[in-house]
């Protein structure tokens, strides 16, 4: 409901950005950016916990790190995936171009994205789940370390990319605008932690259900063993007999 | 100027992404709930699989 208000809010030629404006006009498109802006910012805020998880690995060395960590670097590459889709969309209209490889942000994003999809494929990679969980988490810290790089790359190389600077650390959007972009901030805000927790509910079930299906079959086999030297003994008596 | 077909694209792509993941999340998370013992589905009652 609020992704739909957050839709319909603000007048069609509405710009979030002087430039950009008075350049090209961004017209409707810039309703993509109170998806794509929020997207961007709960991916850093994802990432970001899975990179305080992972010290908690490194250091506390317990399940409960191992899975936020596991369930924050799901969700927010599920987000930055998305950042790109609706960016490249959004480019599309305003900068007439789909994806531009020259362009800084775009690079480190992507570059973002795939270390964690690097990640998440060292996850499902099968060995000792402690020393998995150590390396998944050294590549997480060093990951994102990207971070500052995608925020501040527009600051830093802002001859190389075509995305405009900081627009909310000036405070050159306002009135609806703002809070339009604020209710996607929440939107978005809301729809991750819930993804998050359903996210953690679902690898701590899975260590469950692992550790639940190792004990079962450790009692089934004792049963067995068991059953056997019982057979075995009555056997040998009845010999003796 | 309208960009429908754009924002229909940017809006959609990411609603229907993320009600497909949630989707799937529950669902593998009801499964995998009807597989564990009552006292290990909830990591806040108890130490949970591998001690902690």
């Amino acid at each position: 409901m609020l992704g739909v208000l957050a839709f319909v809010l603000t007048d069609a030629d509405v710009r979030i950005h002087p430039t950009t404006g008075e350049e090209f006009g961004q017209f409707d498109a810039v309703r993509l950016l109170y998806v794509h802006v929020p997207l961007a910012v709960m991916t850093y805020v994802a990432f970001g916990l899975c990179a305080v998880a992972s010290l908690g690995v490194l250091i506390r060395r317990t399940p409960w790190w191992d899975v936020t960590a596991h369930a924050a670097a799901e969700v927010g590459t599920v987000f930055c995936g998305l950042v790109l889709i609706t960016g490249s969309i959004w480019g599309r209209p305003v900068w007439n171009t789909w994806w531009e490889w020259g362009d800084v942000r775009l690079m480190t994003t992507l570059v973002l994205f795939l270390m964690f999809a690097g990640y998440l494929a060292l996850r499902r990679t099968t060995g000792d789940p402690r020393s998995m969980s150590r390396r998944a988490a050294v590549v997480a810290l060093v990951a994102v370390l990207d971070i500052p790089l995608v925020n501040r790359s527009v600051e830093w190389w802002e001859n190389r990319t075509l995305h405009q600077q900081s627009t909310l650390n000036d405070l050159k959007i306002e009135d609806l605008t703002l809070f339009t972009l604020m209710l996607g901030f929440l939107m978005m805000g809301m729809v991750l932690a819930w993804l998050l927790l359903h996210r953690f509910r679902v690898g701590w079930l899975e260590r469950a259900a692992l550790d639940h299906s190792v004990a079962a079959a450790i009692v089934e086999r004792r049963a067995e063993t068991s059953e056997a030297e019982v057979r075995r003994s009555v056997g040998e008596t009845e010999d003796r007999s | 100027m309208t960009h429908v077909g754009y924002l229909v694209a940017g809006w959609g792509i990411t609603l229907g992404t993320l009600g497909v993941y949630a989707f799937r999340l529950v669902r593998r998370g009801r499964n995998l709930s009807a597989r564990v013992p009552d006292a290990h589905r909830r990591w806040l009652e108890d130490q949970g699989p591998n001690g902690a």
